[in-house]
């Protein structure tokens, strides 16, 4: 007895959405990006960067930066990384994280976490005064100085260096050069477990 | 059976109580040799090269048996194999540049499919590294996204250690593949230092038991479902989890589904046994999967050879997700109740969190049914042509539960999995994740080695089988007893599948009309070789082949119109297979 053809077998009514959840026809689950910030201890030895930022491309993480540097321990470094996903991928890109063999730790940043972004923008020197009045009201200052062009540094939120970038465009912007974010959190907690 | 140079046998016995592993290490290559021994290494499965020759020459003087395979493609699938088998990482070797390239596939098959395995590669001396010296490749760029980690040594002190972690990571937690890159002046250095025992590195952790709460919760949810289904993975097998998976069905009356890799890990003639899901799983196992209400899944990464669309996969189903590997869970199916740990020990807190036993005959019952209506079958009109399904079925009656099946990637490859009747965990060896055709040759040698009292068939298409069929050299040398088949068909029978249904039958470079004789190329190599081509010659020529103490090879010439159903096209829905061409148009 041959069982029915396909379009009259039995099947559920049910569905899941692209990440594998089940949909509530009653109110659906939608996952919108949103940024977040991982704060990644790991050991500080060659080629653990290139493993942490092959392990974002290949899994197709949409990473907006990623800055790297040593902490207090010669053995660790630091890594800060920005990446904007819908819930379940951020869930995803810590997990994956954590199972790289150098990583000591991960940890998403609260939204409140200090954050701080570097550039340094290159503008045309003709007007030196005008120069130094923007880079005083993003609270920045020249840090070089010839007769055709002026090296402003800016340090702050990502929102504040783009409004700086913004304003100096009206210079001649010549080059600009962003670190992207370094973040801590708020408050007495720390990253490292073993402290 | 293997070598260590020309050696006479006495004389090499008596060698090895003079160099017993308790002389003193002085290099860097005898301690990575020691660091072998020490983690328990039995076979290394490899080829010689200028860059790896220091560790070679270690290796005169070690217990280790070595492999000399023909490619080093097939000493990394050898060792995979040799993997799957005995659960214990297997270990390969190459040289640098080539035979490290040549080596990747077969890491990537391993990493794919979570089965332990080591390999170590030569490099160019450090001085040159950067330099894009003779034979340099990036080795440890190359490798490291297809490894659980892969280790550069720098130091003839430390290379020992590196060894040590590298083989200990491969076995711990989810198995997986690990490489270490051993530059020629770090390996011919002096050192007088013992690598460490085998030991995994501080920032591994893995959780073993799963929180009692979330185990409770889900026990709770499968206790209560109306259409429960417990869905096995390769996980189980790695896990040596097949008894209580066994134990646990049995005793709550829960029908069980395997993944393709799960195979063997709960015994497909058991009633409760629905065999495989997925692309060409069984019917009623993808009815099931489609209309169960509580899926329990046990070491599965939902690959989407067995999910379909994600959007129609077990739709209506709660998920208990079972996996060592928290990244798993909800990675492409999300998971109501996350259960990280190893599946034997949550598999035993879930035997004893159970309330109660479903109350579900009805479901068991409609299972039945579905399995009534989709049974596995095939025509044979006659006896010609020779059908592989028969092959397969007639092979599978005729050898003990304990036969291990290896298999190349193809159609064959589904035809060896739903037609033969598997019992037994560790006795499926194939190449899932990657899909690596040119597999089954050398996986069939680790197989062997790491399994010598069970009977080893080999099921290859005459695609795959070309692919690396200098393998068949290794198993002459080493008289491994192993029955390769080739399901022929003249032609890479899966890809003609797919353009006959999907690409209106336009068969660009898919029908291989020019393949040699497989039963004269098996003689030419010292094998022993068989043309099939009846349906009623098959009992008799399997038996020769069987009773032939050696490697044999079975040229079955199939009928190349015979395609593989139950299909789910890709990203189709589970419950929507086809069981013939006409369904596909449906669809």
């Amino acid at each position: 007895m041959p069982g029915p053809a396909p379009p009259e077998r039995m099947r559920p009514k049910g569905r899941r959405n692209s990440q594998g959840i089940r949909v509530d026809p009653e109110a659906e689950v939608t996952h919108e990006p949103r940024q977040a910030v991982l704060s990644a201890l790991v050991k500080h030895k060659p080629g653990v960067l290139s493993e942490v930022s092959a392990l974002f491309s290949r899994r197709q993480f949409n990473i907006e930066s990623l800055t790297v540097g040593p902490t207090v321990d010669s053995d660790t470094a630091r890594m800060t990384i920005l990446i904007e996903e819908p819930e379940p991928g951020i869930d995803q890109a810590k997990k994956q994280l954590r199972k790289l063999v150098p990583v000591i730790e991960v940890t998403e940043l609260d939204p409140t976490a200090v954050r701080r972004e570097l550039a340094l923008i290159k503008v045309g020197g003709e007007k030196p005064d005008d120069v130094n009045a923007v880079a005083e009201m993003y609270d920045g200052q020249a840090v070089d100085a010839s007769t055709d062009s002026v090296t402003v540094e800016i340090t702050g939120s990502k929102q504040k260096i783009d409004a700086a970038v913004e304003a100096f465009k009206q210079f001649d912007v010549q080059e600009v050069v962003r670190t992207g974010a370094a973040a801590l959190e708020r408050g007495p907690t720390t990253l490292n477990k073993h402290d | 059976m293997s070598e260590r140079a020309s050696v006479p046998a006495d004389e090499e016995g008596d060698e090895q109580t003079e160099t017993s592993d308790q002389a003193p290490v002085t290099t860097g290559a005898q301690s990575v040799v020691r660091a072998l021994e020490n983690a328990g290494a039995e076979y290394i499965f490899g080829v010689q090269g200028g860059a790896i020759m220091p560790v070679y020459d270690a290796l005169y003087d070690s217990d280790i048996n070595h492999v000399t395979m023909a490619h080093e493609q097939g000493a990394s699938h050898a060792a995979d194999a040799y993997g799957i088998v005995t659960g214990d990482p297997g270990v390969c070797f190459a040289t640098s540049g080539p035979g490290a390239t040549n080596l990747v596939t077969g890491i990537a098959d391993a990493n794919m499919d979570s089965d332990p395995m080591i390999a170590l590669t030569g490099q160019v001396p450090t001085e040159f590294v950067g330099n894009d010296a003779f034979q340099e490749t990036d080795t440890v760029g190359i490798t490291q996204p297809v490894t659980k980690e892969s280790y550069f040594a720098a130091d003839s002190d430390t290379v020992g250690d590196n060894v040590s972690e590298a083989f200990a990571l491969a076995d711990a937690g989810r198995q997986g593949p690990t490489l270490v890159d051993l530059p020629k002046d770090v390996t011919q250095g002096e050192t007088d230092i013992e690598p460490a025992a085998p030991k995994t590195p501080d920032t591994y952790d893995v959780q073993e038991e799963a929180d009692d709460a979330a185990v409770q919760e889900a026990a709770e949810a499968l206790a209560a479902a109306d259409r429960p289904v417990i869905l096995s993975g390769g996980g189980v097998i790695k896990a040596d989890a097949s008894s209580a998976l066994r134990e646990f069905a049995i005793e709550y009356e829960i029908p069980v589904i395997t993944t393709m890799p799960g195979i063997g890990s709960f015994p497909e003639d058991h009633e409760l046994s629905l065999e495989w899901a997925g692309m060409h799983g069984t019917g009623y196992a993808n009815m099931a999967i489609s209309n169960t209400d509580c899926l329990l899944a046990i070491g599965t990464r939902f690959d989407d050879r067995l999910t379909g669309g994600v959007d129609s996969f077990a739709p209506d189903a709660e998920v208990i997700h079972v996996d060592i590997d928290p990244a798993e869970i909800s990675k492409n199916i999300f998971a109501e109740y996350p259960l990280i740990g190893d599946a034997r020990k949550v598999l035993r807190q879930l035997f004893d969190a159970m309330p109660r036993v479903p109350d579900v005959d009805e479901w068991r019952e409609q299972c039945q049914t579905w399995k009534s209506e989709y049974p596995m079958t095939y025509e044979t009109p006659d006896d010609e042509p020779l059908k592989p399904q028969y092959v397969v079925e007639t092979f599978s009656d005729l050898t003990p539960d304990d036969t291990i099946v290896c298999t190349g990637v193809g159609q064959h490859q589904m035809w060896a999995s739903q037609f033969w009747e598997y019992t037994e965990p560790r006795t499926w060896v194939s190449s899932h994740g990657l899909g690596t055709m040119g597999y089954g040759v050398p996986a069939a040698i680790g197989a062997k080695l790491a399994a010598p009292d069970q009977e080893v068939v080999c099921f290859d298409g005459d695609g795959s089988f070309l692919m690396t069929v200098q393998g068949l050299s290794v198993a002459v040398r080493e008289q491994l007893d192993i029955t390769y088949v080739v399901l022929n068909n003249e032609a890479v029978g899966m890809v003609r599948q797919w353009q006959d249904g999907f690409y209106e039958g336009r068969r660009m470079a898919s029908e291989y009309p020019w393949i040699p004789q497989f039963d004269k190329l098996a003689e030419a190599f010292g094998a022993r070789g068989f043309r099939l081509e009846a349906q009623e010659d098959v009992e008799e020529t399997i038996q020769a082949a069987r009773e032939y103490d050696g490697p044999s090879v079975i040229d079955a010439h199939i009928d190349p119109g015979e395609n593989v159903f139950p299909m789910v096209p890709s990203g189709g829905d589970n419950g929507q297979f086809a069981l013939e061409e006409d369904h596909l148009e449906m669809l």
